[in-house]
């Protein structure tokens, strides 16, 4: 009764007293006990969960639920500051720090009677698109290959935040996205990945990627889900100054799954020979559905689509080598002691940073040089305006963007990539719009022939979020689509 | 050495005047046991996003108009990268290329003469904390206290010439920021520091290269460092070699300059606008109200001055460089003799604040007490060094100016009879000086007064004493 519980169902049980929250936390910690290998969780907040549990069903006793959230057992990307419980950004330099305070999106949480399972193993600094760069090691995807044994990645950054929901290890999650980092993970784990419209979510107390293009989202098993999410982490907060002042929305109450007489815009710089066909098929599979009921498709340009990789490749690492700078061995985190000044920062920074968060702060570093700034920093800036202006445009247009969330699908964490760049093609179909600041949602659509799940990427104009869920929801409902993975990992 | 020219340009470094940070809601004050004025976004924890604190934005546009500059309605913060134990966040919000303020001017005046000085521009930036490298033999401890405080960097142009243009320029600046309450221009607690780029070159020739010398604190140092730098530079020029651009520290003990970088060692910033931070976007509407409310500033009031007091442009600038002075003073001559107000302000107290090393806001007299005992000089109650003797004691006690008076029995003898009798003691007890006298040695007659004045302990009214000898010697 208690697996694969989606939230609503959850606080149905507990509105109902059927189950405790407390039964739940504990099947969930359970869980989570016994699913090691997948290497989800970077900590496990048993006393924490436990207690926010029985407050919860202190509440319900005297009919004092607070909302669907309330005993609702979540977990969080490891990049999102929680209260005295370890916070590690998945990185050796931070193995060792624990906040005194809590992120806005955990603490959003925590008001609406949320309950915390844990912190959730991702890539390094969210830098990457496979986990692999985690401290903590690779985080493993609950699914597997029809014809192979061999395990395979999660996607990532956010990877522990969808391979955890897709295995049941919490009701939901919350990732973040700075330029695919929730929708590409949610597609290779069959989960629905959402990213809001940049300062949609106060970045208050998440640990910084790239300031202007990161996004803290939901990753859930339903597009309903994902509307409470979203409705529960959203909102203004003086405390982030990019953070809008637009009210927040009630976007699980207004769903509604009608597209009639909606206009779906079908990028064609999206299409390519090299899409795999199944994706292809997918995406038509998509169109179909949604012109069936009753959206119009229309095929739509985004002209400067080719550039968004390349520029999101220097303004990522750009504010990610500043954003990166206070981890310096003074004041908090890992400190290799040595007998000066320079020296320490060279064998903290050294030793306490992996490969590819190196690899970008060098590349941030070099294309902010004088001399450099201008070739790469301000062109890449000004392609993105270009990026920005192209959706604008279409937006004129169509209401809502379909098309694939991914290029491909999971693939074998024993693969060796020797080329950074083609890891950065997963991004692909994602980076564009963090470029752009819309907000974008990624849906399970079906399994390719390997029985590895595929997704379908929505995108609609900014703070259209509830457009997004709608369409979503409509698509979901056509598809039938469940996200339980054969469990092997016991 | 005649045909050498100096070129000075300024950067001042002015804290602002706020309760608060420029990014966080922790306090300023100064002296505070270490670390304990520091928030999370002070100490750069990770996830800690900076906020305008728009009472800094507000100050910075009064320094703006108060350097008859221009306020850019938009205007970009951007991260100015280096590392640094004392810089936790790794980088220093500054502004860098759309400052908050545009280009102004100030005048400064020596000798009679007025010289405009252009400002480039005005910025806010965030302070670093301070390493204290004293507290242990092995360790550097860091107070982040400082850290995020705002700062307003005020760049001139190159216009000034001379160490004194130089101090004059400083010391202006000061006084208008003070004027305006945007920074308390205290500059041994640091609130105000300048950087001061030297060069020189023959006339007539192109600029030469520049040195900058860092952190200066005084307007001695400010004098001083740049006289010895135009002596190194002209000397290193005449010896047939060339100045290296470099950054300089002044050192008080030697009164030298020394190298501290090199321009190859000089940090590349990575400037890029801050991306945890929107374009700062100034409604006109709020300008043109500040702009309402900025109190009359040390030019326009020396104007004043001399034409509502009738004083000399010397005296109305001493009054008036320093807001608290200026008003002081007014607060004293109200109603009252400004050639009085002036001298008692401008001479008696501030030779005792001088003396004390103490500023007007501690000064041991009241405007209103010096007021009084101006009215006892001005009814003829005392005469001038009776006052001097009555403000002496001013100084060390808390007693009334009257009190003082009848205490010391300092009242002005102004009874005609009265002067009449000292005075033909005196004649009587010095007839050959009398006979002198009239025979033409008229200077005598200091020395009659003198008598009759120690004779009466002072108290003789100078006026009607010499008056009064002169009618009786020249009969």
């Amino acid at each position: 009764m208690l697996d694969n519980l989606t939230i609503l169902e959850a606080s149905k049980l507990i509105d109902e007293k059927k189950v405790s929250a407390l039964e739940i936390t504990n099947s969930y910690l359970k869980k989570i006990e016994d699913s090691k290998k997948l290497n989800c969780f970077i900590t496990v907040s048993h006393d924490k969960a436990v207690h926010a549990a029985k407050e919860t069903d202190n509440r319900v006793s005297k009919n004092n639920r607070i909302g669907p959230m309330d005993g609702i057992p979540l977990a969080y990307k490891d990049l999102f500051c929680t209260k005295d419980t370890l916070t590690t950004a998945s990185s050796k330099i931070l193995s060792n720090f624990i906040p005194t305070y809590e992120s806005t999106v955990t603490n959003n949480c925590i008001n609406k009677g949320a309950i915390t399972l844990g912190k959730l193993n991702c890539d390094e600094f969210a830098m990457g698109s496979t986990n692999k760069t985690s401290f903590y090691g690779p985080v493993v995807n609950p699914w597997k290959s029809l014809d192979s044994d061999e395990e395979l990645v999660p996607g990532g950054s956010s990877g522990g935040s969808a391979a955890s929901v897709a295995a049941d290890l919490c009701i939901a999650s919350i990732g973040t996205d700075t330029g695919g980092s929730i929708r590409q993970p949610a597609s290779f784990t069959g989960a629905v990945g959402l990213k809001p419209t940049y300062g949609r979510v106060s970045r208050w107390g998440t640990i910084a990627f790239a300031s202007s293009l990161d996004q803290a989202g939901p990753i859930s098993k339903t597009v309903e889900d994902a509307a409470i999410l979203l409705q529960t982490i959203s909102g203004h907060d003086n405390k982030d100054s990019t953070s809008s002042q637009k009210p927040n929305e009630h976007y699980f109450s207004n769903l509604n799954s009608s597209v009639k007489n909606l206009k779906i815009g079908i990028p064609k710089e999206y299409m390519s020979d090299d899409l795999p066909l199944e994706i292809q098929n997918y995406w038509n599979e998509g169109k179909k559905i949604l012109s069936e009921n009753g959206a119009e498709i229309i095929e739509i340009s985004l002209p400067h689509t080719k550039t968004a990789l390349p520029a999101y490749y220097i303004i990522a690492p750009a504010e990610a080598s500043s954003n990166l700078s206070r981890y310096d061995g003074v004041k908090y985190g890992l400190r290799t002691n040595e007998k000066n000044l320079i020296k320490m920062y060279e064998s903290t920074r050294s030793d306490g940073f992996g490969d590819e968060v190196k690899r970008r702060i060098m590349i941030g570093t070099y294309v902010l040089s004088s001399g450099y700034y201008d070739a790469y920093y301000l062109k890449a800036q000004k392609i993105r305006s270009l990026i920005k202006k192209d959706f604008d445009n279409v937006f004129k247009d169509v209401n809502a963007i379909l098309t694939p969330a991914t290029p491909n699908t999971a693939f074998a964490i024993d693969k060796e990539e020797k080329d950074p760049v083609k890891n950065y093609l997963n991004d692909i179909f994602t980076v564009p719009i963090n470029l752009a600041g819309l907000p974008a949602i990624s849906i399970p659509f079906g399994l390719d022939k390997k029985g590895l799940p595929v997704g379908m990427q929505l995108i609609t104009n900014s703070f259209e979020e509830q457009l997004l869920l709608n369409i979503a929801k409509n698509i979901q409902d056509s598809i039938n689509f469940k996200n339980e993975p054969k469990c092997w990992w016991k | 050495m005649d045909d050498w020219q100096t070129v000075i340009g300024i950067e001042i470094h002015a804290q602002v005047n706020s309760k608060s940070k420029l990014f966080s809601s922790s306090s300023t004050d100064f002296g505070s046991a270490p670390n304990t004025q520091v928030s999370l976004v002070d100490a750069a924890m990770p996830g800690m996003l900076p906020v305008i604190n728009k009472f800094c934005i507000e100050q910075a546009i009064k320094s703006g108009l108060g350097l008859n500059a221009k306020i850019n309605n938009k205007s970009i913060f951007d991260r100015k990268n280096y590392f640094y134990q004392d810089l936790p966040q790794g980088y220093q919000i500054s502004q860098f290329k759309d400052p908050i303020v545009g280009e102004g001017s100030v005048e400064i005046e020596i000798e009679g003469i007025t010289k405009t000085i252009g400002i480039e521009r005005l910025h806010l930036e965030q302070d670093a904390g301070k390493s204290l490298h004293d507290q242990d033999p092995n360790l550097t401890f860091v107070d982040l206290n400082r850290s995020g405080i705002a700062l307003m960097e005020i760049v001139s142009k190159p216009d000034m010439s001379s160490s004194d243009e130089a101090i004059a320029y400083v010391r202006k600046v000061r006084s208008i920021l003070r004027y305006l309450d945007t920074c308390d221009g205290n500059m041994e607690q640091g609130s105000l520091r300048a950087d001061v780029n030297v060069s020189v070159r023959k006339k007539g020739e192109e600029l030469g290269t520049r040195c900058e010398i860092k952190n200066l604190n005084s307007f001695k140092h400010i004098g001083a460092a740049i006289n010895f730098e135009v002596d190194r530079q002209i000397k290193i020029i005449e010896r047939g070699e060339q100045v290296k651009q470099e950054t300089r520290l002044y050192e008080v003990v030697s009164n030298k300059t020394r190298s501290m970088r090199s321009k190859e060692d000089a940090h590349d910033y990575r400037y890029f606008p801050d991306p945890d931070l929107l374009p700062l976007q100034l409604e006109q509407d709020w300008i043109e109200k500040i702009k309402k409310s900025l109190p009359e500033l040390p030019d326009e009031k020396k104007l004043r001055f001399i034409n509502f007091y009738k004083i000399s442009g010397y005296d109305a600038e001493v009054l008036t460089s320093d807001r608290r002075i200026s008003e002081f003073f007014e607060e004293v001559a109200k109603n009252r003799s400004s050639k009085l107000s002036v001298s008692w302000v401008a001479s008696e107290l501030f030779a005792v604040l001088n003396k004390l090393n103490l500023n007007i806001e501690n000064s041991p007299v009241s405007s209103s007490q010096l007021g009084e005992l101006i009215d006892e000089i001005e009814n003829g109650t005392i005469s001038n060094r009776a006052a001097k003797e009555v403000f002496e004691e001013m100084c060390n006690s808390e007693k009334s100016v009257k009190d003082i008076i009848d205490d010391k029995g300092l009242v002005q003898i102004s009874d005609t009879s009265e002067i009449e009798i000292f005075i033909n003691k005196v004649l009587e007890d010095n007839p050959e000086n009398v006979e002198k006298y009239k025979n033409g040695k008229t200077k005598l007659l200091g020395f009659f007064i003198g008598e009759v004045m120690k004779a009466t302990k002072g108290k003789a009214n100078p006026g009607l004493l010499n008056q009064i000898v002169k009618k009786k010697l020249d009969n």
